[in-house]
């Protein structure tokens, strides 16, 4: 695992009071899948983290057990302080969670489900009608107070399935996946009731496969593959790690990809990253000098460049060089095995 | 979302003071206040709890009794406490295809992150059960008096019946409720519950008097839980009944609810 930023993590460890979330050696195991396979993970108060991975990477899984939805097989963990194992009833009272699909009942109306949540909180009567009121105000969710959930659109239903959330104000607030299957505005919107949640004091860990997501809202970053954390840190800190220079070109005729790749693997000795579409290729350059050195290669192949630039690396190109690393040292490990 | 809503209010809203923790008790009303909710939010389910007994009363007293008791009254006078066991033990599939609908949505995650007593969500599952069991039973009996069936022992032998078939029908819940939670298909609930009881109602004394089948088939009649409740129901309801018969009767729906509430908590917390 890289840790990016011992330093800058210590203070927050040393009073592990102060921790909204402390996780050590975390395992989950599903029949032979190690889902969750030693994850330590350590969250400050009133932060907005974001664990960041792709699909079965074990973000959903590693959520749930810190949820106490699911218990964990090794490893330990606190939740404001309180034993997942030993004392769950306290983490509960703890926590909110917003699941990745709403966890709403469909069949009731918008403040029908704020009411039964606010009635199991122990609000009675007049007060949990008024917290129900106040809370479909907030989301905006008034007008659609007395229709059926399932008549509800998909941002909607995520205002609401955040809403139910803060019913009671929760010391962290897990989401998972906040922002899947919902269009671009209702994704700034969810974003929005995020940040002015952290910034009211409510610490926030979110599961994301999406690196602007995790880019634009989270203060740190844990990357997960394969239910391990390889690596943490800011964004910042994240992109600096991979290396800030990072050499992009696009190529006039994609026939030639593999023959550019080939090229510039050999003058730059990395892996090379090919964009999902287009004719584009990047690789870290640790300087401009090397990285005019590849350009000159291409050239002199007859290669013909639609464009190249050099710069810090997109969050995604982080990731694919995080999780290439891994999946290379697991090759080595295999091999050497 | 405007943005002055979202960047004001949640201060405001995780200000909030929390009340104290409410007791298992209320806990557990809340989910039956959510089963009574289903009622007004689903009426085709009413619809089905409605329809299905008055049909099945009609077709089979007007159809079968006169053949099978020389006249329908007389059919009527056996099988209405029959159809009242086959209507409970069939209503029971309710809550376990709730149940699995629920679990396959997720909503029972935010159910168990809540600092709530850990069963009540089942407990409010039982509250919809009884609130059905005991639609089901008033209009059976509604349309039984109708057609001129008379219960020898009056309101108070009624009642009684009223009350065992509860405790029946809460014995049967038990079975649907582990079969929602291992099935994530709310109709495949239902297809293999059926599939379990439809053997166990038709063989058994509901409907015709077990003197004419075939030996082995009349030696798991006399056994079949069913057919102890239904000679159960009819002792109350005819003033015939003996404590004997009534400790039979309750013995499938005691041994259930001691066998398959352990496992129902132990499926839930495993999930």
């Amino acid at each position: 695992m890289n840790d990016l930023s011992r330093a800058a993590v210590l203070p927050a460890v040393e009073q592990s009071a102060a921790l909204a979330v402390s996780a050590r050696g975390l395992v989950k195991c599903f029949g032979e899948v190690r889902a969750v396979d030693g994850i330590d993970l350590d969250v400050a108060r009133g932060m907005i983290f974001a664990i960041l991975g792709p699909n079965g990477a074990g973000k959903t899984t590693l959520m749930r057990m810190l949820a106490t939805l699911c218990s964990p097989d090794a490893g330990s963990a606190t939740v404001m302080g309180h034993d997942l194992v030993t004392a769950p009833q306290e983490v509960r009272a703890n926590i909110a969670l917003t699941g990745q699909f709403a966890s709403l009942d469909e069949d009731l109306t918008g403040r029908e489900n704020l009411l039964l949540l606010a009635r199991l909180w122990g609000f009675r009567g007049r007060a949990a009608a008024a917290r129900a009121d106040d809370l479909l105000a907030a989301f905006d969710l008034s007008d659609a107070a007395h229709r059926q959930v399932k008549a509800y659109s998909g941002g909607m239903r995520r205002r609401l399935d955040i809403g139910a959330s803060l019913v009671v104000a929760p010391g962290v607030l897990f989401l998972d996946e906040p922002t899947t299957g919902l269009d671009p505005n209702a994704r700034h919107g969810v974003w929005r009731m995020i940040r002015a949640l952290a910034a009211a004091g409510v610490t926030i860990l979110l599961t994301t496969q999406y690196l602007d997501e995790a880019d634009q809202l989270a203060a740190r970053i844990a990357v997960i593959d394969k239910g391990r954390k390889i690596a943490e840190g800011t964004s910042r800190e994240l992109k600096a790690a991979t290396g800030s220079g990072f050499f992009h070109v696009v190529l006039a005729d994609p026939a030639r990809l593999a023959e550019a790749a080939r090229l510039m693997e050999a003058r730059l000795s990395g892996p090379v990253q090919r964009s999902a579409e287009g004719a584009e290729l990047s690789i870290m350059a640790r300087t401009p000098k090397a990285a005019n050195e590849a350009l000159a290669a291409l050239i002199a192949a007859d290669i013909e460049l639609a464009g190249f630039s050099m710069g810090s690396p997109s969050l995604e190109e982080v990731f694919f060089a995080l999780t290439s690393a891994s999946r290379e040292c697991e090759t080595i490990e295999e091999e050497a095995a | 979302m405007n943005d002055t809503a979202s960047a004001a209010l949640p201060v405001r809203l995780v200000a909030v003071t929390r009340p104290p923790a409410p007791s298992a008790l209320s806990n557990a009303l809340v989910f039956g206040w959510r089963a009574i909710l289903k009622f007004k939010h689903l009426p085709e389910q009413l619809f089905d709890l409605v329809m299905t007994p008055i049909m099945f009363t009609l077709l089979f007293t007007f159809v079968f009794g006169g053949a099978l008791a020389g006249s329908t009254g007389a059919y009527l006078q056996f099988f209405l406490p029959g159809i009242l066991v086959q209507t409970v033990s069939f209503n029971a599939v309710y809550s376990g295809m709730g149940l699995s609908a629920d679990l396959g949505k997720g909503l029972f995650d935010r159910f168990r992150s809540l600092p709530i007593w850990s069963l009540a969500p089942f407990a409010g599952l039982m509250v919809g059960d009884v609130l059905r069991h005991l639609i089901a039973a008033a209009i059976i009996l509604a349309i039984g008096l109708v057609l001129g069936y008379r219960p020898e022992a009056g309101v108070v032998g009624a009642v009684a019946a009223v009350a065992l078939l509860i405790v029946i029908g809460f014995g049967f819940g038990w079975i649907f409720i582990v079969l929602g939670l291992l099935i994530r298909t709310p109709t495949t609930v239902m297809t293999l519950g059926f599939t379990l009881q439809f053997p166990l109602v038709f063989a058994s004394n509901t409907m015709v008097d077990p003197a004419t089948m075939p030996d082995w088939l009349r030696a798991f009649v006399e056994v079949n839980p069913i057919s102890l409740m239904t000679t159960a129901i009819r002792g109350l309801m005819g003033g015939t009944a003996t404590f004997h018969g009534i400790t039979l009767a309750l013995a499938a729906p005691a041994i259930l609810t001691a066998l398959l509430a352990p496992v129902t908590l132990w499926l839930y917390r495993k999930q």
